[in-house]
């Protein structure tokens, strides 16, 4: 009799399983808009120019070598990783009160951050404060917070599915409702999985009723520059909560807008009221890392490092970064017209209205399962699509699918 | 709650008194009851060490091998694999949650035995971890969330779950601990070091492991650099598998590949057959999930690179037996030293060695041997004496 005996076989996460049935399926025409990866106009990954310049100079300098890293990482990928967040004359930096953990990608960065507030927001015991993530929202946030032993996760309005846009009024609603002190995950900038970001102004009214709760923002940066091909636009958001005197989490992911995927660069950047209470938060930081994984991986992050600490390597990064969106920015425009001259019923502004890697196109799960199984296309459940899946060459097969989806099958 | 901020404020004033322009555009801050954490204990013996402005310091705190001149040691196989790797020009797709499968296959034949039964008959399942912490905390979490096992206690009388009790050996690991209480662990002991023979207190140990049916858990982090040969540092996990034990076994590769801060590692869970290892793999995946999605590939695409290339491997069990014979010789040459100033003791006075001659080392007396050349083995020898004698 196993001590096993009694384990479920979990279901596998759905993102990488459609991946996974990509892969395996033969048809020809096949298209993955599932996953949230870069891919070029040929559908292949793209290695970043500025990476394979800078691996090979790591490469190259043998008084490099392989050493632990300070438990919370390489001190100069902290510090431009958070310049790179917050603006390089920041305020905040300039006022010694801004600190950051290097972390495993952003999923590392959230569960740091996730941890420490458990055991130190609201006093010491912090299982039943409330944490709210949009509805939708990335699905791994959910477990990051559970995992971290958050009890009572709430979602709170977002996605007009009607208007298909942002529900600003249902937003301030469930802000306004929310007990005091809650912590809220925001998205610094392009929405996963929908795209639709607040505006400035709409920001400015989130941030009002935030700080008049003293509502936590925890931020979710996962697409600088990625999203509008330019890392100041992307950023704003989070630089005015900073401004408007919050103190707050970001979480930093450098997998898609340096293309490091696998080599898990995160950043979690601590904005505090000033250096003494910074201090002390980094020094709980430091025994969650420990006890999780020690101290973080320094290929990633020693790359990340030289790029953004060496003016024309961060140049260089900076133009790469700004290829990928404006492709992206290129795919959607070219989508849209092809669904409206096809005369697809429904309006297609969104495609070009929202922002970043994903669009919430619309489609319903029936409308899904028809794109999957008899089209071959690849998408999540929920109607996201990846606009990097799309190329040239496929562009107008998908387009077509879309139409036949939404004409054929209700 | 309103009680608690405002007590918030008023501290803040207290102690920004000079920033009162600013503290009236901020309310207090949210950080205000959080404690200063103390500094590692092993990590922060190099921090300490490092502001020591003594020419004749020696850090012998964190394990982490030193060459003779006291320098890191970046292996030529290491070297070798990473020119290979760059030549391929690979790209940097997300990993599977489950790591490099041929870093995972690679990692079990090495513990294992390449003709292990284990391996061919697929019952067991090895996930790449971020090295031996991460491969610890994922087995902790998977013990606390799938272990169930449950005994007639006459002391509550009823059934009581024990599978939340963990025995470390006395003393072990300090990250241990921390590690597995975090998962959601008690922790308990077992004799292991008698201070008397300064060797392992056989008899206690049975006494205190004198329970049947026990789950095993080994933390395997020096294969290859304990004796200088893996077979040889593999015996024990490979008898208990082969005496029934269906272990659970934690690797790091930071030492005895050099690896350290590239954090390769693999967790092996040896299951009753190729079925349940995979229930238990997808429970795997679903643990570590929401702590980091999927592994870093840099480290384990080194080492499997050196697991799976002949030339390279024969080259790595070279250089690993290298360091190796380095410590043992460095051990010989320390208690010769010691034996030439006249010690005949055992030494417990670890203040005195970091206050008066600059040698750190953390505060349970351990050194790391690693740390010792044969430069300053002599500096060493006359201070532990002079602490002693």
């Amino acid at each position: 009799m196993s001590i096993f005996g009694e384990v479920p076989q979990a279901a596998p996460v759905a993102v990488f399983k459609l991946t996974a049935d990509f892969r395996e399926d033969q048809n020809p025409s096949k298209v993955n808009l599932g996953v949230g990866a870069y891919r070029t106009d040929e559908g292949q990954p793209w290695v970043l120019p500025v990476v394979r310049k800078v691996e090979k100079m790591i490469a190259d300098d043998h008084s490099l070598n392989h050493e632990y890293l300070p438990i919370l990482g390489l001190p100069e990928f902290r510090s431009s990783a958070s310049k790179i967040a917050l603006g390089e004359d920041s305020p905040a930096i300039t006022e010694n009160r801004v600190g950051a953990v290097q972390c495993l990608g952003g999923t590392g960065a959230l569960k740091i951050g996730a941890e420490f507030l458990r055991r130190w927001y609201n006093g010491t015991d912090n299982t039943k404060t409330p944490v709210y993530v949009s509805a939708p929202t990335w699905e791994n946030h959910n477990a990051v917070f559970s995992n971290a032993g958050f009890e009572d996760i709430r979602p709170y309005k977002y996605w007009d599915a009607g208007k298909r846009g942002l529900d600003l009024e249902g937003f301030l609603g469930d802000l306004e409702s929310a007990p005091d002190h809650s912590i809220f995950v925001l998205h610094a900038c392009a929405h996963n999985p929908t795209g639709t970001d607040p505006t400035q102004d709409q920001w400015k009214q989130i941030a009002d009723v935030m700080k008049r709760k003293s509502l936590f923002a925890f931020f979710d940066s996962a697409y600088q520059g990625f999203a509008s091909g330019n890392l100041d636009k992307d950023a704003w958001a989070v630089r005015y909560f900073v401004s408007q005197g919050f103190e707050l989490f970001c979480a930093q992911s450098f997998s898609k807008n340096f293309g490091l995927y696998n080599e898990r660069v995160g950043n979690l950047t601590v904005v505090a009221e000033d250096q003494d209470n910074l201090n002390r938060v980094l020094s709980q930081m430091e025994k969650i890392v420990r006890i999780t994984w020690s101290n973080p991986p320094s290929q990633g992050a020693r790359l990340v490092a030289i790029t953004l600490n060496t003016p024309e390597l961060f140049a260089e990064w900076k133009d790469n970064v700004k290829t990928m969106a404006d492709r992206v920015l290129l795919m959607r425009a070219q989508l849209k017209e092809k669904l409206k001259a096809l005369g697809t019923p429904g309006t297609w502004e969104h495609i070009t209205e929202q922002i970043g890697m994903f669009s919430f196109t619309g489609l319903n799960p029936k409308q899904v399962e028809y794109m999957v199984k008899e089209k071959h296309i690849y998408l999540m459940a929920s109607g996201r699509i990846n606009m990097c899946g799309l190329t040239t060459k496929n562009i107008d097969y998908v387009a077509e699918s879309i139409h036949e989806a939404v004409t054929t099958v209700q | 709650m309103a009680l608690l901020k405002s007590t918030k404020i008023l501290t803040s004033v207290g102690a920004q008194a000079p920033v009162l322009a600013v503290l009236q555009l901020r309310a207090s801050s949210w950080w205000t009851e959080v404690q200063m954490g103390p500094p590692d204990p092993i990590l922060g013996v190099t921090e300490a060490f490092k502001r020591d402005t003594n020419p004749k310091k020696m850090n012998l705190g964190v394990g982490a091998y030193r060459d003779d001149q006291g320098k890191p040691y970046v292996l030529s196989c290491v070297r070798k694999a990473e020119a290979q790797i760059a030549a391929k020009k690979l790209d940097k797709e997300y990993l599977p949650i489950g790591g490099l499968a041929d870093f995972s296959k690679a990692c079990a034949q090495l513990a294992l035995g390449p003709d292990n039964e284990v391996l061919k008959s697929g019952r067991s399942i090895t996930v790449q971890t971020i090295s031996g912490t991460g491969s610890l905390r994922v087995g902790g979490n998977f013990v606390v969330c799938h272990f169930h096992i449950f005994c007639f206690s006459f002391e509550f009388s009823r059934f009581h779950n024990v599978s939340r009790d963990v025995y470390l050996p006395k003393p072990s690991w300090g990250n241990h601990t921390p590690i597995f209480r975090d998962a959601g662990m008690q922790l308990k002991a077992y004799s292991y070091y008698d201070p008397k023979t300064c060797g392992f207190d056989f008899k206690g140990a049975l006494d205190d492991i004198s329970k049947r049916n026990l789950l095993v858990f080994f933390d395997m982090a020096y294969q290859g650099f304990a004796s200088g040969d893996t077979d040889r540092d593999a015996w024990a996990v490979r008898y208990f598998i082969e005496q029934g034990h269906n272990v659970l076994l934690s690797q790091s590769f930071a030492k005895n590949m050099g690896l350290y801060g590239e954090r390769v590692g693999g967790f092996t869970v040896v299951c009753k057959d190729a079925e349940e290892a995979k229930r238990v793999e997808s429970q795997l995946k679903i643990l570590i999930r929401p702590i980091y999605s999927n592994p870093p590939m840099n480290g384990a695409r080194i080492a499997s690179t050196i697991l799976t290339t002949p030339e390279l491997y024969k080259e790595w069990l070279v250089e690993v037996k290298g360091m190796a014979d380095r410590i043992i010789k460095m051990r010989e040459m320390l208690v010769s030293n010691l034996k030439k100033e006249g010690s005949t003791q055992n030494w417990q006075h670890v203040e005195r060695l970091i206050k008066e001659f600059s040698i750190y080392m953390t505060k349970d007396g351990r050194i790391s041997v690693a740390g010792v050349t044969s430069a300053n083995v002599g500096y060493l020898a006359h201070a532990i004496h002079a602490v002693t004698k």
